[in-house]
């Protein structure tokens, strides 16, 4: 171009009219700024319809990996602070604080302190242990954890951001269980083939589940908030129906269905010729993760699809102009959703415990929510967010076993985590971060600078 | 009440929105502030008004310093503003309208709308409103609900009245009225703060004209510059005001609309039986104050609203009978009126805004695998084409002014081989630099043969583009006028009278008897 503009101006007139109505009160009232200077009436600026919910969403997923970080830095700090009220010696201490502060803050540190250390070596690396093989289990077991948490949480970041609040990955996994399972159980099949049938099953299965909202969603505007959260009360309900059934409970011994055929298992990953003597449980459902993240980022990023779906999430108004069905797109999005927590499913049943019971979904579900919400819904970003779940999770049985900290305190931290991303300006006050800036200037700009230009 | 400005200065971040204003408003004066769009007019209207603080500089009532915490402190120095958008309850009446915010209350808190109502009865015979004081808002016309404002900030003894583009939702006939009004104050002593973009509408009836540009006081200009004059003023170069054209050179009808009309879901009639024939090659003009069913008419030849009953055309085939998609792949060229809600994503990229209904096509994608490389490769190309003006195809478009995204949309629209452009408000809130371009565009995807359809509300616009002007009024088609046909040009008068539901022949007629304040103003400028 020979002509590249010259940023300062004419990018500089729109920023300033922008802050102005970002700064400006009642500032939807069009209280005088560039609504001002628009053309007719009618127009009252930004004339938002459909656009409110996106927006929201817009907001939390917009924010940088820096905030992600941050967030994960200020949850972790204060779950610390949680540690060490709890502890006892510091409690102790605290009695005679006035008198002798430091041993206050020695304890409580010193209880922070163990409580992390203990999760690092329940997460990551045991330097304590016997054998590498013992060394690096814990790792295997943050893996094994982060499966589910990665598939599902892919499924809710494509939700994300097609503009939709899919609630319902529990519900999904729960139905995409409890096929996969039946296939591997009641079926003989040949190795490989019955594994390939299972995983599909257990897609599919998820699949239908996710596109009941989608097509309720696209058919009759049904919210799918709400729709997707009583799903899973029915999907909770499905579920231990089924095991009370002759086919799912034979023995009729409790809650939990035959074993799964080994020929419809995933085989364990890392071979004893690796690492000798391992007793790790991390299955290939793991290697199925990475490659979901590749098409999910291939799909978001580089299909006809994914350029729907994203159309639609940011503005669907727009992407209806231009021609697109948004219907359909919200149906296609649900399946696509659904078959990733089906998938996520399989890592469970076909992987990780190799029967159903009826928590086999635990609270991947719901995890997966935050994991795409930390991942910012980005496929990488989510694998990343999935991976450190899953370390959590796993740190946290060796944090209460060996230090006097609850298990609980992992859930403080991932609810913290939540509170933070759905709470930017928050972080932002916390580490005294230039203020608003890019986002609300990329915000406000969508709605207003096309009245001010 | 003298009111100064001194000094002004408003940053916002790296822009400096006001740069040292000055401003003197004389008592019983009515100034015009005149700037582009983005100039920094408001801004500086919202530092007087209490809603900015301002960087730097005083504001002076009378000679004496004060500040403005907020409008409140505005309001009660005797400042009142109207804003373009009405701050007003739809399901209130004028006279608790009025008294919202400052309502007279008696023993326990008891309102006393009756002084309210008596107020507002006083101000509306004294400067000839006539407004009800028990009407409801929303039964009210816009004009008539601006004179609300009006009253509302006269009750609280405005004297001085800021009117932020009073015109731009006004019909001819209620601008006219309008001035009318701003006369009957400047006598009665109010001084008024005029702002504005339209040149003729300043030359019409300011005592004293301020020019803005870019934040800065560019200069001062008395009423009897030329529109040209303050055009240039105001952009800063000389700019031409009315669009080069050949005649049209119109062919055979290309798109006809039979009996469209279009029902809204609450059963409201938005578009009422319309019939009209655009011919290959010429630009019929939709015109009409916002609000008449031109959006909708438009949407439902995009295929956006559904038609409850009518024929729509397109060389021979029926397009009602299409999705949206496939009127789009049939190649039509459509502009929304609305860019930032309809036209363009936002956080989507320059290039991925180019191919927003061509992204499944050769070569942007094979099967369902798209090609950024192709993707870019054309938003170079047509951002060049369009002369949009950018950093990176690959940043948000965002980034861009709002005439740059409107170019981006246009070079989207155009670069398909069109059978039909219907463009929306085309140049709203653009530069007159944008505007220019845009209007070349649109005459050059004429001249190429391609029927036009341009819905506007500018009659500026209308007058400059059109090769016939269809006049819409609460749905319905009042009358065609084939521009070519007129003797001595469209009588602005009669469009402004058909745009407020007059018979062509009638606002012929009364036209030519009767000249308007604006009318009149063209005429003088004619004759010098």
């Amino acid at each position: 171009m020979s002509d590249k503009h010259d940023p300062s101006l004419s990018e500089g007139s729109d920023a300033g009219e922008e802050q102005a109505n970002v700064a400006a009160p009642p500032a939807e009232t069009g209280t005088g700024t560039d609504g001002a200077d628009a053309a007719p009436a009618g127009t009252h600026g930004p004339t938002h319809r459909e656009q409110d919910r996106p927006s929201v969403l817009h907001q939390i997923l917009s924010g940088s990996a820096l905030m992600s970080v941050l967030a994960i830095v200020l949850a972790l700090f204060i779950g610390g602070l949680l540690i060490a009220f709890a502890d006892q010696e510091t409690r102790d201490a605290s009695g005679y604080f006035f008198s002798r502060p430091t041993d206050t803050l020695a304890a409580g540190w010193s209880a922070m302190w163990d409580a992390y250390v203990a999760m690092f070596r329940g997460s990551v690396f045991d330097w304590q242990a016997a054998s590498f093989a013992a060394m690096i289990k814990p790792l295997t077991e943050s893996l094994v954890f982060a499966v589910p948490l990665i598939l599902a949480g892919l499924g809710i970041a494509v939700g994300f951001r097609a503009g939709l609040f899919n609630i319902g990955a529990q519900g999904q996994i729960i139905v995409g269980a409890i096929v996969a399972a039946w296939l591997g159980f009641a079926f003989d099949l040949p190795p490989v083939i019955h594994l390939l049938v299972a995983i599909l099953g257990g897609a599919i299965g998820g699949a239908v589940y996710g596109g009941i909202p989608g097509l309720l969603k696209a058919r009759f505007g049904a919210n799918e908030v709400i729709v997707t959260i009583m799903l899973n009360y029915i999907a909770v309900y499905l579920i231990s129906y089924m095991l009370k059934q002759p086919a799912f409970n034979p023995g009729r011994t409790g809650q939990r269905s035959p074993a799964v055929a080994p020929e419809a298992t995933y085989p364990l990953l890392v071979p004893d010729w690796l690492v000798p003597g391992n007793t790790f449980r991390l299955h290939w459902g793991f290697v199925v993760a990475i490659l979901a993240t590749l098409f999910v980022w291939w799909l978001l990023e580089r299909s006809t699809i994914g350029f729907e779906l994203r159309a639609a999430g940011a503005n669907p108004a727009a992407a209806r102009t231009a021609g697109m069905s948004v219907g359909r797109v919200i149906l296609v999005t649900m399946l696509i959703a659904g078959a990733l927590s089906g998938l996520a499913a399989t890592a469970q049943v076909l992987g990780t415990e190799r029967s159903l019971t009826a928590g086999v979904a635990a609270s991947y579900g719901f995890d997966a929510i935050t994991v795409a919400l930390l991942g910012r819904s980005r496929p990488w970003g989510t694998f990343f967010a999935g991976l450190l779940f899953g370390a959590l999770k796993a740190g946290g049985f060796l944090m209460q076993s060996l230090t006097a900290t609850p298990i609980d305190i992992v859930l403080v931290v991932q609810s913290i985590i939540v509170l933070l991303i759905a709470a930017p300006p928050l972080v932002r006050a916390v580490f005294r971060l230039p203020s608003p800036g890019s986002r609300s200037r990329r915000q406000s700009r969508s709605t207003t600078k096309e009245v001010t230009a | 009440m003298k009111l100064e400005l001194r000094g002004i200065t408003k940053v916002f971040g790296p822009l400096v929105a006001n740069d040292h204003i000055d401003l003197v408003v004389e008592p019983g004066e009515i100034h015009a502030l005149l700037g582009e769009n983005g100039a920094g007019k408001s801004t500086l209207m919202n530092v007087l008004y209490g809603l900015y603080d301002p960087d730097d500089g005083q504001i002076l009532l009378d000679d004496r310093p004060v500040t403005f915490k907020g409008p409140g402190d505005a309001v009660a120095a005797g400042i009142g503003m109207v804003h373009q958008h009405f701050m007003l309850v739809p399901v209130f009446t004028v006279a608790e309208s009025v008294a919202l915010g400052y309502e007279p209350t008696g023993p326990a808190g008891a309102l006393k709308l009756d002084e309210a109502r008596r107020r507002v009865a006083e101000i509306s015979e004294r400067f000839g409103f006539d407004v009800d004081p028990d009407a409801l808002i929303e039964d009210l016309p816009v004009g008539v609900q601006q004179r609300v404002e009006i009253i509302k900030a006269l009750s609280r003894d405005a004297q001085t009245l800021i009117l932020d583009e009073p015109t731009a939702v006004l019909t001819p006939q209620e601008t006219d009225e309008l001035i009318g009004i701003m006369r009957e104050l400047k006598e009665a002593g109010t001084s008024i703060v005029f702002i504005t973009h339209k040149l003729r509408e300043v030359r019409a009836i300011a005592d004293r004209i301020t020019v803005i540009r870019r934040g800065k006081v560019v200069g001062e200009a008395s009423p009897t510059s030329t529109e040209t004059e303050l055009a240039s003023l105001m952009v800063g170069r000389s700019v031409s005001l009315t669009v080069d054209k050949e005649p049209a050179q119109p062919g055979e009808p290309a798109f006809s609309v039979e009996n469209l009309s279009v029902v809204s879901p609450t059963g409201t009639v938005l578009v009422d039986d319309v019939s009209f024939e655009v011919r290959s090659g010429e630009i019929l003009c939709i015109a009409g104050v916002q609000g008449n069913g031109q959006t909708e008419l438009a949407e439902a030849i995009l295929g956006l609203e559904e038609a409850d009953s009518g024929r729509m055309l397109l060389d021979g085939e029926d397009l009602l009978r299409l999705s949206v998609r496939e009127r789009l792949r049939a190649g039509l060229g459509f502009v929304p009126e609305d860019r930032s809600t309809d036209g363009v994503i936002s956080s989507f990229t320059i290039a991925e805004n180019l191919v927003l209904d061509i992204y499944d096509t050769e070569p942007f994608a094979r099967g369902i695998t798209m090609s950024p490389a192709k993707v870019a490769a054309n938003a170079t190309h047509r951002a060049e084409e369009f002369d949009v003006r950018y950093t990176d195809v690959q940043d948000p478009i965002s980034t861009l002014s709002g005439g740059n995204a409107q170019k981006v949309v246009l070079a989207r629209e155009m670069s398909r081989p069109l059978r039909l452009l219907v463009a929306s408000q085309p140049t709203r809130g653009l530069d007159v630099g944008s505007i220019e371009f845009v209007h070349k565009r649109v005459v050059r995807e004429r001249d190429q043969g391609t029927p036009c359809i341009i819905v506007s509300t500018e009659l500026d616009e209308v007058l400059g583009l059109a090769d016939r002007i269809a006049v819409m009024y609460r749905g319905r088609i009042v009358g065609i006028v084939d521009v070519a046909a007129e003797e001595g040009g469209v009588d602005r008068d009669m469009l402004g009278l058909m745009m407020a539901g007059v018979p062509m022949d009638e606002a012929r007629a009364q036209a030519a008897e009767h000249h308007s304040v604006l009318g009149q103003a063209d005429l003088e400028e004619e004759t010098p």
